[in-house]
């Protein structure tokens, strides 16, 4: 083969090989690491898996904060005026965490429907809403929210 | 009054931009020197006049003029003037402006250091940069007037910056990093400018390479200073979280590392130019990518201000014709300045080429995982989110795998060389270095961690490859004395990077397996054991600053007997917006930081708090300080002044103005 298309051939190959193993590779890692979000609404009617990490974000619903004693355990409710779903979260809270704001938290739903928050994810100014949040509270007013019982 | 100089100032410098996209643009197209030899003058009064506006606005923040509706929303009469003044950029509208000054110094710097090159280039390369800024200018002008007045109803006091943002990081971390992102705009019009003119060639990449150099080199030093501040500021001890928004800035960074390597070859040899050409087009469509994801607010982030859907479509539009505008003339034009392969593949160029193919598959990685959210999102198909272990999957193997070739990268020759020469090169050192990544990691912890010996294993390579290059060019052992003099700016500056890569590496790795963390409760007097260190919280106090009210936690830290630090993490309200911010406290070393945050009260007296211990977790941004300040000591190369002049004399002769 004349060197100059042997030299093109190696080079080819190189590439091919080298990006559909990294795109492989990036599909694989990606198939387990992507986490959908869901409103409560969607949770509290038994859409989420519970087997997977998925996201769930909403208001805190005003006083159902509760903070274990004598360690960093805390539950609350997340509401999007549909319906509202229990979180429980171990560990420091953001600063911006407070009851009538918008979060979104990771984790898995247990049995019984309540999300085990891995990471819990407030926004970083007070003006600002996590824009699934804001999607997922559209066309919801507080007024037309189901009774939230803790 | 001062708003509305700054407004006119504003428009002043969109007529500006518009004469520079236009005229000198017509003049190389009709070979009229008048309208060419404009260009440095249009760039100049473009400069002036966002410095202008840059300056009223600047103004409006420092005089507490909150009938300005960008100084009331992110401003605060309490606020210390430096935070007034940086306040300025803290904000959608004020950093677009911030974007357009340092497009416009780029541009002004452009036209003072290229009086080598010939008229019509530096007349094509403004103009494109015009072109940029006329977009920009338009957006600012069009959907987000900074100079927007609240009248009649002018607010008592201002809603205040952010206090995430009151922090003398955040006076640093944008400018240096919009360095980077818009400095990127010089390699893409030198590209687009070499494109027109049909004469890409090796002198293009010599023009080329010390801009891009240098825009690389910001961005590093941007991109690790807002690692640094996220570290500290966001007070939970991370220091890459893959947030979309720091992938914004990553892409261009890893676009523009294949740029400078790709570059260095297109210079030396002149190949790859058509590649290289691509890579300048790419580097820069991502950093407007970047913008567009950041301002259009499509991103949950610290960095997406709250903004409307208008500002999205306007640079989704100014994007797609930048990016399918230059790729249509590179389609057009590419072909003719194809280049022949003339080289082995065992050779400097075959080093570099595995360079550029893992840097622009990262790139393409970083971008699927960046962009499928939000593909999804827009076909309604569920809002997704991809998390960090998706990225550390693909990246960390493909780091891992261009780290063997880096180290033989600098040895290698030009054209051809031989694996046997390489064998001979490093073969002892390898060895050493071999020998070293068994021992280190036993000597943290004992135990052996083979992630660690690894990292030893794969940054001693890298370390060992660039002083072994140091030994060579000096010449040791050679019996004629050192040859300082081989030691060229180019050569350190390589050096320099490549080092601060390997002590990147070797951060991130560290500081990833031997990091510890507690999250507990805290009462005066307790006391807890932390990677060998004892925490004491001896005392609780409530402290006035100039705009907040902090609760104090003072902590005693001691190793043994010997005392080690005192650390006061604080917990702040700030008064204007209510707003509760944590300020931890850390107390750090090259070997380790330990760093104290606190949570909320709980209870009567007792604290969240949170105690980390970070091994080595300074060795990253001392490392990413490295390799930003090696690729701008590559500029110091005389090189690059001789050449340009005597290139420029060459040019002068051989080409008119149709060059």
């Amino acid at each position: 083969m004349h060197p100059a298309r042997k030299q093109r051939l190696i080079l080819v190959s190189l590439v091919v090989v080298l990006s559909s193993t990294a795109i492989g590779l990036a599909a694989y890692a990606l198939r387990d690491n992507i986490n959908l979000f869901y409103p409560p609404a969607e949770v509290a009617a038994g859409k989420a898996p519970i087997d997977r990490t998925i996201r769930l974000g909403g208001m805190v619903v005003e006083g159902s904060i509760e903070r274990s004693r004598d360690e960093l355990d805390t539950t609350f409710w997340v509401t999007d005026y549909k319906a509202s779903v229990a979180i429980r979260y171990s560990g420091i809270l953001p600063d911006l965490f407070a009851e009538g704001e918008g979060i979104v938290a990771e984790g898995r739903l247990d049995e019984q429907g309540v999300l085990i928050a891995t990471q819990v994810l407030a926004k970083h100014d007070e003006n600002y809403m996590p824009p699934e949040v804001a999607a997922a509270l559209e066309g919801n007013t507080p007024r037309s929210a189901a009774p939230y019982q803790p | 009054m001062i708003p509305e100089i700054g407004h006119l100032a504003l428009i002043i410098a969109f007529v500006f931009a518009m004469g520079l996209a236009v005229i000198p643009m017509w003049g190389a197209v009709r070979g009229n020197s008048a309208a060419l030899n404009l260009a440095p003058t249009l760039a100049m009064g473009l400069l002036v006049f966002v410095a202008i506006a840059f300056a009223m606005l600047a103004v409006s923040f420092l005089k507490d003029d909150f009938s300005v509706a960008v100084v009331a929303a992110n401003s605060n009469s309490l606020l210390p003037a430096i935070f007034k003044f940086s306040a300025l950029w803290g904000n959608h509208e004020g950093s677009l402006l911030l974007w357009v000054l340092i497009l416009s110094g780029w541009m002004a710097a452009v036209s003072w250091f290229s009086h080598g090159l010939p008229s019509v280039m530096v007349a094509r390369v403004l103009s494109v940069m015009g072109m940029i800024a006329v977009g920009f200018l338009a957006f600012s002008l069009l959907t987000s007037n900074p100079f927007e007045r609240l009248l009649p109803n002018i607010p008592l006091d201002g809603n205040d910056l952010n206090p995430l943002l009151q922090d003398p990081g955040l006076i640093i971390h944008p400018p240096l990093l919009y360095m980077g992102y818009v400095g990127l705009s010089v390699p893409f019009a030198f590209a687009i400018a070499a494109l027109l003119g049909g004469r890409l060639d090796a002198s293009w990449a010599r023009w080329s390479r010390p801009w891009t150099n240098v825009a690389w080199g910001f961005l590093s030093l941007g991109i690790m200073l807002g690692s640094w501040w996220a570290y500290y500021e966001l007070g939970w001890g991370g220091w890459w979280f893959w947030d979309p928004v720091e992938n914004a800035s990553f892409m261009p960074w890893l676009m523009g590392t294949a740029l400078v390597h790709s570059l260095a070859v297109t210079e030396k040899r002149g190949v790859f130019r058509a590649w290289t050409v691509l890579l300048a087009i790419f580097a820069f469509s991502l950093s407007l990518l970047g913008t567009f994801l950041v301002r259009s607010g499509v991103l949950t982030s610290v960095h997406a201000f709250a903004s409307d859907p208008e500002r999205g479509l306007f640079i989704l539009i100014f994007l797609a014709l930048v990016i399918g505008g230059s790729l249509l003339l590179y389609a057009v034009r590419a072909p003719t300045v194809a280049s022949r392969i003339n080289y082995t593949a065992v050779s400097r160029e075959s080093l570099l080429m595995v360079n550029n193919l893992v840097f622009t598959v990262s790139t393409i990685i970083v971008l699927l995982g960046t962009l499928f959210p939000l593909v999804m999102d827009a076909f309604s198909l569920g809002k997704y989110s991809v998390g960090p272990p998706y990225f550390n999957a693909v990246f960390v193997p493909l780091m891992a795998l261009v780290m063997p070739f880096m180290a033989i990268g600098p040895l290698s020759r030009w054209r051809e060389d031989s694996a046997a020469r390489w064998l001979h090169e490093l073969l002892v050192p390898g060895a050493v270095v071999v020998v070293f990544a068994l021992a280190v990691p036993l000597l943290f912890g004992g135990r052996f961690n083979v992630w660690i010996a690894l990292a030893v294993l794969l940054s001693g390579w890298v370390a060992i490859g660039v002083l072994k290059d140091l030994w060579r060019r000096l010449g040791v052992g050679s019996g004629y004395g050192l040859r300082w003099q081989t030691l060229t700016p180019s050569f350190l500056g390589m050096a320099t990077a490549h080092l601060g890569f390997a002590a990147v590496v070797m951060g991130a790795v560290v500081v990833t397996q031997l990091n510890e963390e507690r999250d507990l409760l805290m009462e005066v007097g307790d006391v807890e054991f932390l990677g060998g260190y004892r925490f004491e919280l001896t005392a609780l106090s409530r402290q006035a600053g100039p705009n907040y009210m902090a609760d104090q936690a003072v902590f005693e830290i001691t190793q043994g007997d010997k005392p080690i630090a005192t650390l006061i993490p604080e917990k702040r309200r700030y008064f204007a917006s209510g707003q509760m911010m944590t300020e931890a406290a850390i107390d750090g070393s090259v070997w380790r930081d330990l760093e104290i945050a606190l949570g909320e009260p709980v209870e009567e007296g007792a604290w969240a708090v949170r105690l980390q211990f970070k091994p080595m977790v300074r060795w990253l941004w001392l490392g990413g300080a490295l390799i930003g300040f090696g690729a701008l000591l590559t500029v110091a190369d005389r090189r690059y002044r001789r050449q340009s002049m005597r290139q420029s004399a060459a040019v002068a002769e051989a080409t008119g103005l149709a060059g």
